[in-house]
């Protein structure tokens, strides 16, 4: 990757290629190499201080940094928008420091980092999703110690994630965790997928894109490699569901798409509309997208 | 004895520092069998107890437990995985407190599937009938399956942990202090579960208690320790009704007859 000397604006400061310098971006790229070879399996990393809070994405900003090239066309969505702070702040923040090309058309991207969502457009291969992930550990609320976690995972002992929904079940009649939901991994690592809803849970399933996740707080990062098998635990007689809506999205007319619900007045009127903002403008415009998403 | 024993400990010495944990143990449980080890606080029966139960390395000696195949292994060099699959399969331990061997979040019933669902089990309504089934069996009412421990007696969380135990159906239970704390009435009535459950399903027990009246009544063969050490050994009738050790004797004289 060359070095891109890009000004930032200041004519004093001048950012390498995509603001981290080589050596943390090589640092990063054999922790994301680790995590392709063993799927699901949480890496240590050096995480660095961004010019962000933690909590703000600074885990995906890192690996989004470490595998951006010049060519590369970005896309950052924020629950499924393109025009929230969070996305555009990061897309302005690559723009600046890597100069490299943005959009927000799903298939046009060759990097999405993303936080809590998965497009509605099916990924193809070649493409890399990057996840803002907070929380990396699916058993942290269950086994506080960090020691025993990784014993838990190292030998296979994941009896207590079943004890969760098991409690689910017998307090709700159903599984009741809707985002965050966990997953195996080519049968081995159960992961934590990040907040996204469970409904977009079947999309990392054989997924032709490669899947990255960060924690910058938590400094672990992540991956499910391309055509991978992520299977949602459930129990066989409860097996695993995603949310249904009853309702079309509001103003593009879309099923079986993942809906926001926004609150337009005082009076009780309310909007279902789809979450994934590239989605409903494509749906739309009549252009390309079908109006049916295939999940 | 015939047989094999189930768990045989040689030699075993467990110090901390200069102190002394117990001291030179030789002791062997076959299957179906329950052995009581008492003595006065600080005697070493819990140093013990955690080295027999895999929970504490002894410093010298050796234990080894043989397995439901035959083969007698030494407990300390099973990989860690076997260690703790058999530790919640093939084990069982039952704590004096009953907090730090329930999960006190969760409810019962999910307290007593824990082990199913570690050991593979699926399919929720098979684990819930097992959870009912086995609180029934240690009489808790199957109303309060969804009730979290916190909300149960100090009997009838113990009741629970018995359950939550014995719900893999292991061969071999350790008990600390089972009815510690516990007001007599409901003491009698736990001994009498526990002594009735270890009958039914043939289980082998070890069980450390400092009340006579518990080893007279749940164990075939009492060990007595003194200062880390055996100092005497023998069936219970036998050690209670005929103490030979001055230590032995001085410890039955103590108890007042009721």
């Amino acid at each position: 990757m060359s070095e891109a000397g890009f000004d930032g604006g200041t004519a004093a400061i001048r950012y390498n290629f995509a603001y981290l310098d080589e050596q943390t971006k090589r640092s990063i790229r054999r922790a994301i190499l680790k995590a392709v070879a063993i799927p699901g399996y949480q890496v240590p990393f050096a995480s660095r201080e961004m010019p962000m809070p933690f909590g703000w994405g600074t885990g995906g900003v890192q690996v989004t940094a470490s595998v951006l090239g010049p060519d590369d066309v970005l896309k950052v969505i924020d629950q499924g928008a393109d025009d929230t702070t969070n996305a555009v702040a990061i897309r302005g923040f690559f723009a600046r420091t890597a100069g490299i090309a943005t959009t927000t058309r799903t298939a046009e991207a060759t990097i999405i980092q993303t936080r809590h969502r998965i497009p509605e457009e099916p990924l193809r291969a070649g493409q890399i999703l990057v996840y803002q992930v907070p929380i990396p550990e699916p058993l942290r609320f269950l086994e506080p110690r960090e020691t025993e976690t990784r014993r838990l995972h190292a030998l296979n002992e994941y009896g207590l994630l079943y004890v969760k929904l098991y409690e689910d079940i017998a307090k709700h009649g159903h599984v009741a965790t809707t985002y965050a939901y966990p997953v195996l991994v080519a049968g081995r690592y159960i992961m934590d997928p990040s907040p996204i809803p469970k409904f977009d849970n079947p999309k990392m399933d054989m997924s032709p894109a490669l899947q990255l996740f960060g924690a910058g707080r938590e400094r672990r990062i992540y991956a499910v490699p391309p055509y991978t098998p992520v299977r949602s635990l459930d129990f066989e007689d409860h097996p695993f569901r995603v949310q249904e809506f009853t309702e079309p999205c509001g103003l593009c007319g879309s099923r079986g798409v993942y809906l926001d619900e926004v609150v337009l007045d005082d009076r009780g009127g309310r909007l279902f509309m789809c979450s994934d903002t590239d989605h409903c403008e494509a749906v739309r415009a009549g252009k390309g997208a079908a109006a049916e998403a295939s999940w | 004895m015939t047989g094999e024993p189930l768990l045989a400990a040689t030699g075993v010495t467990r110090l901390y520092g200069d102190h002394i944990g117990c001291i030179d143990i030789d002791l062997a449980v076959w299957p179906g069998e329950v052995v009581a080890i008492v003595g006065e606080s600080g005697s070493g029966k819990t140093t013990l107890l955690k080295c027999l139960a895999a929970r504490l390395p002894p410093s010298s000696g050796t234990i080894t437990y043989r397995s439901r195949d035959g083969a007698a292994e030494d407990i300390y060099r099973l990989s860690e995985a076997a260690r703790r699959a058999l530790m919640r399969t093939d084990w069982g331990f039952v704590w004096q407190d009953a907090a730090e061997g329930l999960r006190m979040t969760v409810s019962a019933g999910a307290n007593v599937g824990e082990r199913l669902m570690a050991t593979g089990a699926r399919h929720y309504g098979r684990i819930r009938s097992a959870a009912v089934d086995w609180l029934e069996r240690v009489e808790i009412d199957a109303r309060r399956i969804d009730d979290d421990p916190r909300s149960f007696s100090g009997g009838m969380r113990q009741r629970l942990q018995i359950a939550r135990n014995l719900v893999t159906g292991p061969r071999l239970v350790f008990m600390d202090e089972p009815t510690g704390g516990l007001d007599v009435s409901v003491q009698a009535r736990l001994l009498d579960l526990l002594g009735t459950l270890v009958r039914e399903l043939g289980l082998a027990a070890i069980l450390v208690t400092h009340d006579l009246a518990v080893a007279r009544l749940l164990s075939d063969r009492i060990v007595v320790m003194k200062e880390g050490r055996i100092v005497e050994t023998g069936l219970t009738d036998r050690v209670l009704d005929d103490p030979s050790h001055p230590y032995s004797q001085l410890l039955v004289s103590s108890v007042l007859q009721a």
